[in-house]
């Protein structure tokens, strides 16, 4: 079984700690964020899963519902950087389209879709709340607003450079 | 100068420093509402300052907070939302980011008025580095005795905590949120019970919207009789209106309730006009959920007044010839936008963040996103139109929560005021799908 690190792991107590006794499960949203970081590599696999489950003493089944319903789990491997482009009204009518072509285009890749080299995921989000600063996507939940072609090429740069010095 | 209760002081220092925010009257409505007004008079205040709820409903928050069941013996909630993800709405995000005390202030004032020792922020997950900045000021709120146990001497004990969502539109509805914040699914609940009855985890429970809270020291302030002489009517108090699109300065402003729509599209105080020296087609003025109107609509009514920003004014005309305030989420769309292409993409946010639980939502969005698709691509017949119209009237109206709703008016506001538009896809089909097409009046130009 996957294990947290003591530290999240206290994290997660203190979490745990700030609903009600008996309603450990409110803890799950966020319990869940810091495993899909920690313990999976950016997805849920169901070990990952199951432990949380066992973690929060609730049923396995009560930690899919969840992870199948909101869209910044993870149910498949992804790449290293996840590119979450906001693809919604606001953002389309400043260029998103555009932004999203440039990358499916520079990384050859389509929504949904890894770099054969695991460096890259795309995935298209809906309103992301940035809608003065688009386009827009988040890596890591981190905003890179006011996207143009080269300021994505460099974001791109940026990331490949990141994963050498990490290697 | 424009009156500013929300965002003053912003732009002269860090306000996410508690000295700086404290320097400024920080926390001043904390002391003066613990130490010289009981709860009651707390709410009092806020009903008299005719305060509307900021994420979109506009239901009084005075008379909301007068729902919360004091009978029960069970403790008491305040949650707020901070699920902001209405498109086109940023103003929460901003004001939790630049101003995080007045927001903890807030919190700490209204829970006090309700009588709740748990607050609990529900955020969505998308903003992962503003908990960072919320928890931040919690502590420090913490340490200068305005949090915790026996504040300020008072015997009044609150704890406030970040809860991050996971990526569901959904969430930002009272009910699903409480679903959401137990650790389940986010599908809302069958009302009544209402939450100020049967909340979280089965207890009395009052839902906000951060901008609500926000205003609620400056009412405790400055008393609630100052608060409803700001503002036009029964549109009280400042708004913040998160402004995007074709226009020179996206951003988000604090106006006065009452300003002209006018003013606020072309000033240069606000918007700045139409991007690119083009000329304004249409707009959304509250959030992706309101109906479009066509420029001629937007700055002034049917009946040919000046449309102001109010509930009132921008509802003026019913949905015939009017829209909503809404979350102050103002979509501005210049002349080369294509309002079936629009629609077509608000449909699919809509079909994608429905949580299926009611099939005329779960089904009929997906069925409007395929039909408008189809149009958008060339593939439409004259009937689709109709079809659309009558899939959104059985929508609207007919599921537990308002996200059918808001998921109708978007298509029938667009079919109701640029049905020749759709036409036009529709007959035209090779011109509507070439790249860069634009519908300009009834010309085709290549942008």
């Amino acid at each position: 079984m996957p294990q947290f690190s003591t530290e999240t792991l206290s994290k997660v107590h203190e979490i745990i700690g700030r609903y009600p006794a008996g309603q450990q499960k409110s803890a799950l949203i966020p319990v869940l964020h810091y495993a899909q970081r920690e313990l999976g590599g950016g997805w849920l696999p169901t070990e990952v899963m199951d432990y949380v489950a066992h973690l929060l003493q609730i049923k396995p089944i009560e930690v899919y519902e969840v992870a199948t319903f909101y869209s910044m789990y993870n149910l498949k491997p992804v790449g290293r950087f996840v590119l979450e482009i906001c693809r919604t009204g606001p953002c389309c009518l400043v260029g998103a389209e555009r932004i999203q072509d440039h990358i499916e285009h520079t990384l050859g890749i389509k929504e949904g879709e890894t770099t054969t080299d695991g460096m890259f995921t795309l995935k298209t989000m809906e309103c992301l709340g940035a809608c003065g600063y688009g386009p827009v996507l988040q890596i890591l939940e981190q905003f890179h607003q006011n996207l143009t072609e080269e300021k994505v090429d460099a974001l791109i740069a940026s990331c490949r450079q990141k994963a050498a010095l990490m290697n | 100068m424009p009156k500013q209760i929300l965002l003053a002081n912003i732009h002269q220092s860090n306000l996410q420093q508690i000295d700086n925010y404290l320097a400024v009257g920080g926390y001043e409505s904390v002391s003066k509402a613990l130490k010289t007004m009981s709860p009651d008079g707390v709410m009092e205040e806020v009903k008299k300052s005719g305060l509307r709820g900021r994420g979109g409903a506009g239901f009084p928050t005075g008379l909301k907070w007068s729902f919360l069941d004091r009978k029960s013996n069970k403790p008491r909630y305040l949650v707020c939302n901070a699920d902001e993800s209405e498109p086109g709405t940023f103003k929460d995000r901003y004001l939790m980011e630049y101003n995080p005390h007045l927001f903890i202030e807030g919190l700490i004032v209204s829970s006090y008025a309700l009588g709740a020792n748990t607050c609990y922020v529900y955020i969505r997950g998308e903003y992962w580095y503003l908990i960072e900045i919320l928890e931040r000021a919690i502590a420090q709120a913490h340490q200068k005795g305005f949090l915790g146990k026996n504040i300020l001497q008072s015997d009044y004990d609150l704890q406030i905590y970040i809860h991050p969502g996971a990526g569901a539109y959904i969430c930002g509805e009272e009910t699903a949120l409480l679903e959401s914040l137990e650790g389940k699914r986010g599908n809302p609940r069958i009302k009544p019970p209402f939450p100020a009855v049967v909340g979280l985890y089965g207890c009395p429970t009052v839902v906000n919207n951060v901008e609500s809270l926000a205003s609620v020291p400056w009412i405790v302030n400055n008393g609630g009789e100052a608060y409803s002489q700001i503002g036009i009517g029964r549109s009280t108090g400042t708004k913040l209106i998160s402004a995007c699109g074709n226009i020179n300065r996206p951003g988000v402003y604090e106006i006065e309730l009452g300003l002209s729509v006018e003013k606020f599209i072309y000033s240069d105080e606000y918007c700045g006009g139409i991007k690119n020296g083009k000329k304004l087609k249409a707009c959304v003025p509250g959030g992706s959920s309101v109906p479009i109107l066509p420029a001629n609509l937007i700055c002034k009514t049917a009946k040919g007044e000046d449309r102001l920003m109010t509930y009132e004014s921008l509802a003026d005309g019913g949905f015939a010839t009017g829209s909503m305030l809404g979350s102050g989420g103002f979509i501005v769309f210049d002349e080369d936008q294509c309002v079936v292409r629009n629609t077509w993409n608000f449909t699919r946010f809509y079909h994608h963040e429905s949580c299926g639980q009611c099939s005329p939502c779960r089904e009929g969005t997906g069925w409007m996103e395929k039909v408008l698709h189809n149009i958008e691509y060339g593939h439409g017949s004259m009937d689709d139109i109709d079809l659309l119209w009558d899939i959104q009237r059985k929508i609207e109206g007919n599921t537990i929560c308002p996200l059918g709703d808001a998921a109708a008016w978007p298509v029938a506001a667009a079919i109701r005021h640029f049905r020749h538009e759709f036409e036009w896809h529709i007959t035209n089909p090779q011109e509507a799908t070439r790249p860069n097409a634009v519908y300009r009046g009834n010309q085709l130009l290549l942008a």
